[in-house]
């Protein structure tokens, strides 16, 4: 074979244009929201959007969406129990169904529905009951008996003779998947058209307040005045809030989850299940993608121990015996931050002029354009959101608390 | 799978063990003289370092015992461990 006459790659196009700008920091802004991830980038888009406010930094220690944003399952619902989850997730899940209009650019937003399994007849009476709760408050639902569960995803094995046997599921028809990554995508490129700064490998070390106030961040690129600053950071939430003496209910874990090589279309839906620890969806490319229960332990390491993936691929066997030959590709780790009733906090610090989003544990991809929407409101008008008025750092002080360690589908 | 050094049975697999988070958080000296927000701290609040964290474990499948230890949440590492009672060691991250 002789060698080409060009260089090899000559003949692909050019580079398309980026999507965003990777600007030096300015010396000051009117808000700067730390944390590059699905939920920082969303807080910025609304906060210029809905409330004209574009003189914004979004700070991210690595690069954009490369946190829990890229490591998540990608799974969208709004199935949960209570009056104040069904708020919140209900209003995510009315957004994601506008969104890629609203973006004008593709995320590949699929509602082919979840079923969350029910495998003891606890599960099946908290189930039925969540059902109720959910048509109370106008979000679709209905539960449906094994053979229900079969019709709608042929590949679960719902035979009677296995160890948990499926006793039956809650089926929400609007819910599905997206492609996270195109979701980041296109929350950072329509920010940034708006005039939001996008600025990566850039760690916040310190918050500086005076009088009881925020006043600039320290970053490693130097400090960064701020009028207001919004804490996005997910796992490291405990390690920011500690910089101005706050003390958070947060537990920072691994939460660990697996693709398979890619198939041919087999699970038309995204199956759940409580009592085993194993989540499954198949990606449009072909991968089974597949979520565990968090690792025991406290930690910031992004992996977890191998124990936990045996459980979940034995979990994933006694559902789906047709993967048994399926290969694994790849597993990751992201670091979720788990609160004591497995639902948020988003709203006012003691810090004037700082706010909070954190909390939303195993759960948070779901979230990623009704917190941004109501978070953007909270810092607009230094007053929470009706949808996330219930979820405050004071409800562990009061008892008000939202317990959704039922419908949270992840073992906490 | 990480080894775990038992202070009684020395290093046996993670799975042998059972997690029971922060360590010395002592139970309220005088429970029915606190205010809701001290109620708050000692049930919901935890510290949750990135680094160096005193914390609990229990040999479920070895000697049922509790101990302690610290681990470097980072890394993961332990860095000591400890029986019930003791002091914390000095540890270098």
């Amino acid at each position: 074979m002789t060698s080409p006459a060009q260089p090899p790659g000559a003949h692909l196009p050019e580079h398309p244009d980026f999507l965003w700008e990777n600007p030096e920091p300015k010396a000051s802004y009117d808000v700067v929201i730390v944390g590059g991830g699905g939920h920082g980038l969303a807080t910025a888009y609304y906060l210029a959007k809905v409330h004209g406010i574009t003189n914004v930094a979004v700070l991210e220690k690595g690069w954009l969406a490369g946190g829990n944003m890229a490591r998540n399952t990608t799974i969208i619902r709004s199935n949960y129990l209570w009056d104040e989850s069904s708020g919140i997730y209900e209003h995510s899940l009315k957004l994601w169904e506008g969104l890629e209009d609203d973006l004008g650019y593709p995320i590949l937003f699929d509602q082919r529905g979840v079923l969350n399994l029910a495998h003891s007849l606890q599960d099946v009476r908290d189930s039925i009951r969540r059902v109720n709760a959910n048509r109370l408050n106008g979000i679709d639902a209905e539960w449906v008996d094994p053979a229900g569960v079969k019709e709608i995803c042929p590949i679960v094995n719902v035979s009677q003779d296995v160890r948990y046997p499926v006793l039956g599921a809650t089926y929400q028809p609007r819910a599905g998947i997206a492609k996270h990554d195109y979701v980041a995508w296109g929350y950072a490129r329509a920010a940034h058209a708006m005039g939001v700064d996008l600025i990566q490998n850039c760690e916040v070390t310190g918050l500086e307040t005076a009088g009881g106030r925020i006043t600039a961040v320290e970053t490693s690129r130097g400090r960064i005045a701020a009028g207001r600053v919004a804490l996005c950071a997910a796992g490291h939430s405990s390690v920011l809030a500690a910089m101005v003496g706050l003390r958070l209910p947060l537990a920072s874990h691994p939460l660990q989850a697996l693709v398979s090589e890619l198939l041919e279309p087999v699970h038309p839906t995204v199956v759940m299940s409580n009592a085993v620890h194993v989540y499954v969806s198949q990606a449009h490319k072909g991968e089974l993608v597949m979520g565990a229960g968090i690792d025991s332990y406290n930690g910031y390491g992004q992996r977890g121990s191998f124990h936990i993936i045996e459980q979940q691929m034995s979990a994933a066997l006694e559902l789906f015996p047709v993967f048994a030959r399926a290969h694994l590709l790849r597993t990751w780790a992201g670091i979720v931050d788990v609160s004591p009733d497995a639902s948020p906090i988003v709203g006012l610090t003691p810090v004037g002029g700082l706010y909070l989003n954190c909390g939303w544990g195993t759960g948070g991809f779901k979230a990623t354009p009704g917190v941004g929407d109501c978070f953007a409101h909270t810092i607009a008008h230094d007053k929470p959101h009706q949808y996330n008025e219930p979820f405050t750092l004071e409800r562990f002080t009061t008892g008000a608390l939202v317990d959704e360690h039922g419908a949270a589908a992840v073992a906490h | 799978m990480q080894l775990i050094p038992c202070p009684w049975c020395g290093p046996r697999e993670e799975a042998e063990f059972h997690y029971g988070g922060q360590a010395h958080v002592a139970y309220p000296d005088d429970p029915s003289a606190l205010s809701d927000e001290e109620w708050a701290q000692y049930v919901f609040f935890r510290d949750n370092p990135s680094g160096p964290f005193a914390e609990r474990w229990s040999h479920n499948a070895g000697c049922r015992r509790w101990f302690n230890a610290v681990r470097d949440t980072r890394s993961h590492d332990l860095l000591a461990v400890y029986r019930v009672g003791e002091p914390m060691p000095e540890v270098t991250a």
